[in-house]
């Protein structure tokens, strides 16, 4: 297990397990063995940052078999140490949740229902999509204020929005593509 | 923010403009880690929340009159001498002359000088400083002649009076005489204050002048770029920073360089020309630009073809595009197709009934997010028949952060890595592989095109790493970071960067092309050795101690690591620290300098953030404001609607404006939508009464996808409320717990009403005016078992009217009216 | 015997955001249940068997005209006289060797007697399970030396553990401070071991008068003087105004707080 050092805690008798007296004088020593299993003690643990606010939360993210079985704070995160709100303790739902949809899903014009669709023949699709709109309406050159052609290579018939939710490196990337293809329609939640 | 959250524990006074305690809760530690340590802590807010319950002062006033506010706190500390007169002669344009032409709204009648009725916009031919023969503004360092900024602001505020800030604000004249002094005596050589801000301030239709009017205070106290000072900006979504920086929006490139304009940037060198300043550190905005193109077209970007500039799209214009438009142009039919990547127009943006009106006019919908949003489903809206919906739409599961590698930048500029824990389940993924695998589909319909148009695309480069279709994040960080597109070799032929290696600091980026950089803020985020060894200092887990306490080791703050921006200003104009008390970065005149027979050196606490060996008493060695083209603090700082902040209502708004004749904002944004789709309620409506603020919670998170989705958190509030005060209740006869419909004139909602004591009516020029106010993270989706966790959507209400600046909406303040149970 | 451990609740350092609410059911692996209308942002009105942690939301105007909103973060109290404990016929509940007290669920019997002796309306019996359930001060976590989950999430140390000991002089020192910054009324309830039931190893800091945050000024075990302290309690609540609150009830009765 890889416990975070600063999340331990020293006190007396943490090693002494079986020394619990009950109330009526009994030796509970096995029960409390059984109890004290952590249910985090095999886990992998990843370094993680909180997915909410933008106070930027570090995380600990404890998987076992695939799964992800507990998310705290990370004690070392110098603006936050460890510390998290209702959201950042309830991170662990938004993976294990029963709501959550993991299939690629379409919706066909005028239609009252969803339809499960392998992810290639979504991305296929949709790639058409952006291509047929791009040709119909992609505007490479227009006159200017002076009434000069300019080029300007623009697309407006697809717009985009998203997001402050998705990581840099994406931005990054969604900004790449979106712009490269001619979008000016291209915002995010910073701006509302 | 201009600082950071560990470095707020140093203010001796706090004064939180937004409910930190409740939308930033893990942040807040530090407010209360200073009130341990005896500052105090000031809550300006219309309710008394959370934040208000741990403050020492809670101070309510109206929605959207900040304003009078922060101008009656400006009036204040130059009345009673409590600005910070070194700091503010030195390190601000307080002491520069203005046009003798220009006239502040004091003598105009609320305007100022060059508003053209007909075309209701500024010339602003006369908002700018009298130069010198040299080309350098003329300056008086008394202050004292009536042309110096200073000199105008004191005029420009002079109306602001405590009796004005009473009548407007609604804020008893104690009380604000209190405020005022508590903060104001707080700041100053030996104490500082930090001023919070979120979107209480920014949702207006002055919004931009909201934050200039604390950034204005702030100056003034010299509380910016000092220990326990600074303006902080709370970021409400985890990437609002980052995506910021990589613009994801629509008027900039990242790296805060402006989109191009067709008609006033048709070509690189007219760009160039025109967006490079002759001062500051833009000076370098070539090179930023220059490897930018690099970074996105690669080896197609040459000197001759300008790098690809012709490829960039050009708007057409500067006002259009943005988040509001983007809803008015798609309910016109212009829009065809859309993008929603984790967001939720649905319910997250002003008025919301026209963003789903639009959308359902959509030929085509992707909707890429975690869990089925009111967005994804708009064909089901209530008063909707699916059928009436032509629009196809296609669902893409998502991954949270937990299941992918990649960073965020929080909301002190601080870059932080993450990993996968686990493979995301199904057929989710990440928005990275996502992106990465359209554009490779698209990229190989385009192949072979001889157009022009398709060659900036099929130039870029989507794949990183061995797997096409999974990127390696940390290679994209990498193109971000910039890198030399060429062995790049120093004056004696040494090689400084093999081809392909990441460039350590902007400082190394070029406009020959030799050096690629997706955003030259980010740069030195990521090292790498000669031998391609990478360092993701993103990933840096070093934690704070006693030496270091804003943890250097920790992450990657934008720029170059600093944890508090434009950290020259703590000290003084010979380099020393203003006081013990307050050092953080300082001169030290006997340190190795730049060159081995040199002396002298910017150290200190934390990354100076200033030329590290320019002297204090070289040429602007005590200028600390790099980024300005002045290189000093902005009290004059010209914006689309003025230099100087001045009050205007609210477009909605149950009152006149007592400062002068022009009630709101000449030259905001309100758009023209069909169909009643953007009806306004005009000054003082009898049908609208009340003036309502719509807010967050600690529990829910913006639209609600990422928390009424959530058994934890859906469980903690009952179901959608309105906070009402008890004599607003009263009169209406409303009992806490009874549904309540708010209406306005866009919609109408059906809600809990929560009487409370939290909320008072003010007193508004003598006159009661009732506000409440009503969370907005509720939608027609959510646990059905949960019955609480849907709702109607708050944003119904809201208008389609925007700041000129930034076009951010108004949904902090405007009108409604309560009726009293479901009609 | 090792250490005795204390969960220490400083009220004045709570800011209502209820990580620690949240944090103890990912923790314990406790579901949701349906909200009710409590007047408030208080969600659930009482303790339950998914429920451990409770923040408490409290509206008190003051005589200056004022407003004071208390916010408590309230848990078991494990006491040092456990009522639950001594009623407990099989031995299903006891203490542990760091002076919490435990509900062992393969022992427990469904009773229900603790759910009764309970001056603080903290145990509750779960259905499914057929058991007593309650607040096992994070049991798998102490024993592995990590403190409880809603201790270590709590943004601005309202929640602090450790030994119990160098909590109470902590807490004792903090009363002191905050009667210096004005709060008259800041009082600890539970430090105090020769105090009422022994002394709490969950106390508190409160900045009014136990009453106005659902506590019993006076618990005592049931067997004792249940009837006449819950009165004590009604009266006193009603008294300064903040409603019908008592601590000592019936499961299902509403409780929230004005």
């Amino acid at each position: 297990m890889s416990l975070n050092r600063r999340d331990f805690f020293k006190y007396a008798g943490t090693s002494a397990a079986g020394v619990a007296v009950g109330a009526r004088g009994l030796d509970l020593a096995p029960v409390e063995a059984a109890a004290t299993t952590l249910r985090i003690k095999e886990a992998k643990v990843a370094h993680s940052v909180c997915p909410y606010c933008a106070v930027g939360c570090g995380q600990l993210v404890y998987a076992k078999d695939g799964k992800i079985v507990d998310i705290e704070g990370d004690p070392d995160t110098p603006h936050t140490l460890g510390r998290l709100c209702p959201k950042g303790a309830a991170t662990i739902q938004l993976s294990n949740n029963p709501l959550r949809p993991t299939k690629a899903l379409y919706r066909a014009p005028g239609s009252d229902k969803w339809e499960e669709k392998p992810l290639d023949w979504m991305y296929d699709q949709i790639a058409k999509r952006y291509h047929d709109t791009r040709e119909k309406h992609f505007i490479e050159k227009e006159k200017g204020k002076d009434g000069r052609e300019i080029t300007v290579n623009r697309l407006e018939a697809i717009a985009s929005l998203g997001s402050a939710c998705i990581d840099n490196e994406e931005c990054y990337l969604l900004t790449k593509f979106n712009r490269l293809l001619g979008l000016v329609y291209h915002e995010h939640q910073a701006r509302i | 923010m201009t600082t950071n959250l560990i470095d707020i524990q140093h203010s001796d006074v706090v004064m939180a403009t937004s409910n930190m305690a409740e939308n930033h809760p893990v942040g807040f530690q530090w407010v209360m880690k200073a009130k341990e340590r005896g500052a105090k802590i000031i809550h300006v807010d219309p309710r008394f929340t959370r934040t208000s319950a741990a403050a020492d002062l809670h101070v309510p006033l109206r929605s959207g009159t900040n304003i009078v506010f922060f101008g009656g706190l400006i009036k204040y500390a130059i009345d009673n001498n409590l600005y910070f007169k070194d700091y503010v002669v030195h390190y601000t344009n307080a002491s520069f002359f203005l046009d003798p032409a220009f006239k502040t709204p004091t003598d105009l009648e609320g305007f100022f000088t060059g508003f053209d009725h007909g075309k209701t916009a500024y010339d602003r031919a006369s908002w700018k400083y009298q130069l010198d023969a040299e080309g350098n503004p003329k300056r008086d360092l008394t202050l004292k002649d009536p042309n110096t900024v200073f000199q105008h602001l004191r005029r420009h505020y002079s109306r602001y009076t405590v009796e004005m800030v009473e009548r407007v604000c609604g804020i008893p004249k104690d009380l604000f005489v209190q405020t005022a002094k508590l903060f104001c005596e707080n700041s100053g050589p030996e104490k500082t204050g930090s001023v919070t801000y979120a979107l209480n301030l920014t949702q207006h239709t002055n919004g931009v002048q909201n934050i200039r009017a604390l950034c204005m205070l702030q100056t003034l106290l010299g509380n910016i770029g000092r220990p326990g000072g600074g303006v902080v900006a709370l970021r409400g979504h985890a990437n609002v920073q980052g995506a910021t920086d990589l613009m994801v929006l629509y008027h900039n490139l990242p790296g805060y360089m402006v989109w191009p304009l067709r008609d006033a940037h048709p070509d690189l060198t007219t760009y160039l020309e025109k967006e490079t300043p002759k001062a500051s550190y833009w000076v370098n905005k070539p090179k930023f630009l220059v490897s930018l193109l690099k970074a996105w077209f690669g080896d197609a970007a040459t000197k001759e073809n300008d790098f690809g500039y012709d490829w960039l799209p050009k708007r057409a214009s500067g006002d259009a595009y943005s988040h509001q438009h983007i809803f008015v142009d798609m309910y016109a039919g212009k829009i065809k197709g859309f993008l929603a990547d984790g967001q939720n127009p649905a319910v997250g943006g002003p008025n919301a009934k026209l963003a789903r009106a639009a959308m359902q006019r959509l030929d085509w919908l992707v909707v890429a997010d975690i869990f089925l949003t009111e967005t994804a489903e708009v064909w089901k809206a209530p008063g909707t028949n699916p059928k009436d919906v032509k629009t196809e739409v296609f669902f893409l599961p998502m991954a949270p952060a937990a299941e992918k590698d990649g960073s965020l930048t929080n909301t002190m500029r601080l870059i932080q890595w993450h990993e996968a824990a686990v493979k995301p389940p199904g057929d989710c993924t990440s928005d990275a592989a996502l992106f990465v695998r359209l554009a490779h589909r698209l990229q190989k319909m385009y192949a072979g095109s001889k157009k022009s148009r398709d060659k900036g695309f099929l130039a870029a480069n989507f794949t990183y790493g061995n797997n096409p279709e999974e990127p390696n994040i940390e290679l994209v960080l990498k193109e971000i970071n910039g890198f030399a597109t060429q062995d790049i070799k120093d004056k004696d032929g040494k090689v400084v960067y093999k081809k392909g290696q990441a460039v350590s600091t902007f400082a190394h980026l070029a406009d020959d092309g030799s050096t690629a950089s997706g955003c030259w803020i980010y740069t030195g985020v990521i090292n790498e050795t000669p031998d391609g060894k990478i360092i993701n200092k993103a990933a840096g887990r070093k934690p704070a101690d006693e030496k270091d306490y804003l943890g250097h080791g920790w992450g990657f703050a934008w720029p170059a690591n600093r944890r508090v921006i434009y950290n020259r200003a703590s000290a003084d104009l010979q380099g020393k620290p203003w006081s013990e008390k307050k050092k953080l970065v300082w001169w030290d005149p006997d340190a190795p300098g730049a060159a081995p027979d040199k002396k002298g050196k910017w150290v200190g606490l934390d990354v100076p953030d200033f030329a590290p060996f320019l002297a204090p008493d070289a040429k602007n060695g005590d200028k600390p404001f790099i980024m300005r083209t002045d290189l000093v603090g902005g009290l004059f700082g010209p914006l689309v609607d003025g230099p100087f902040p001045e009050h205007y209502e609210p477009v909605e708004s149950p009152v006149q404006n007592f400062l002068s004749k022009q009630q709101r904002n000449p030259v905001a944004k309100i758009w023209e939508v069909p169909d009643e789709k953007n009806v306004l309620a005009p000054v003082g409506s009898k049908d609208f009464p009340y003036v309502i603020t719509t807010y967050r919670l600690t529990e829910h998170h913006l639209s609600g996808v990422m928390s009424r989705y959530l058994p934890f958190l859906a469980e903690l509030h009952h179901s959608h409320f309105a906070e009402i005060s008890h004599e607003l209740a009263k009169e209406l006869g409303i009992q806490n717990g009874e549904k309540v419909t708010v209406s306005s004139p866009r919609g109408k909602i059906h809600v809990t009403a929560m009487v409370t004591h939290r909320l008072k009516p003010f007193l508004v020029d003598g006159k009661t005016v009732h506000q409440i106010g009503v969370p907005w993270h509720w939608g027609y989706n959510g646990i059905e078992s949960l019955p609480g966790s849907k709702g109607d959507i708050t944003n119904d209400l809201s208008a389609t009217v925007g700041d000129p600046t930034v076009y951010i909406q108004e949904t902090k303040a405007f009108v409604c009216n309560v009726t009293k149970g479901v009609v | 015997m090792a250490t005795t451990l204390a969960m220490f609740t400083d009220t004045s350092l709570c800011i209502g955001c209820r990580a620690c609410q949240v944090a103890c059911k990912q923790w314990n692996e406790l579901g949701a249940e349906a909200p009710e209308w409590t007047g408030t942002y208080q969600n659930h009105s009482h303790f339950t068997d998914e429920t451990f942690r409770l923040v408490r939301f409290v509206e008190q105007p003051q005589p200056n005209g004022n407003l004071a909103w208390l916010l408590m973060s309230d848990v078991c109290k494990h006491c040092a006289q456990a009522g639950c404990l001594d009623a407990c016929p099989t031995g299903a509940i006891y203490r542990t060797e760091f002076g919490t007290v435990n509900i062992n669920q393969d022992v427990c019997n469904g009773c229900r007697y603790c759910v009764s002796s309970c001056p603080f309306g903290v145990v509750a019996f779960n259905e499914d399970t057929g058991t007593a359930k309650k607040c096992t001060f994070c049991n798998d976590r102490i024993h592995n030396g990590l403190g409880p989950a809603c201790a270590k999430a709590c943004p601005t140390d309202s929640i602090q553990f450790g030994a119990r000991e160098t909590l109470v002089t902590k807490a004792q020192k903090r009363v002191e401070t905050l009667k210096a910054m004005g709060f008259k009324d800041a009082q600890l309830y539970g430090a105090d071991s020769n105090g009422f039931l022994g002394g709490l190893n969950a106390f508190f800091l409160l900045l009014s008068k136990p009453s106005t945050y659902n506590l019993p000024e006076n618990p005592r075990l049931p067997q004792r003087n249940v009837v006449v302290d819950s009165l004590l309690s009604i009266v006193s609540a009603v008294a300064v105004g903040v409603g019908a609150v008592f601590a000592f009830r019936d499961r299902g009765k509403g409780d929230g707080d004005a």
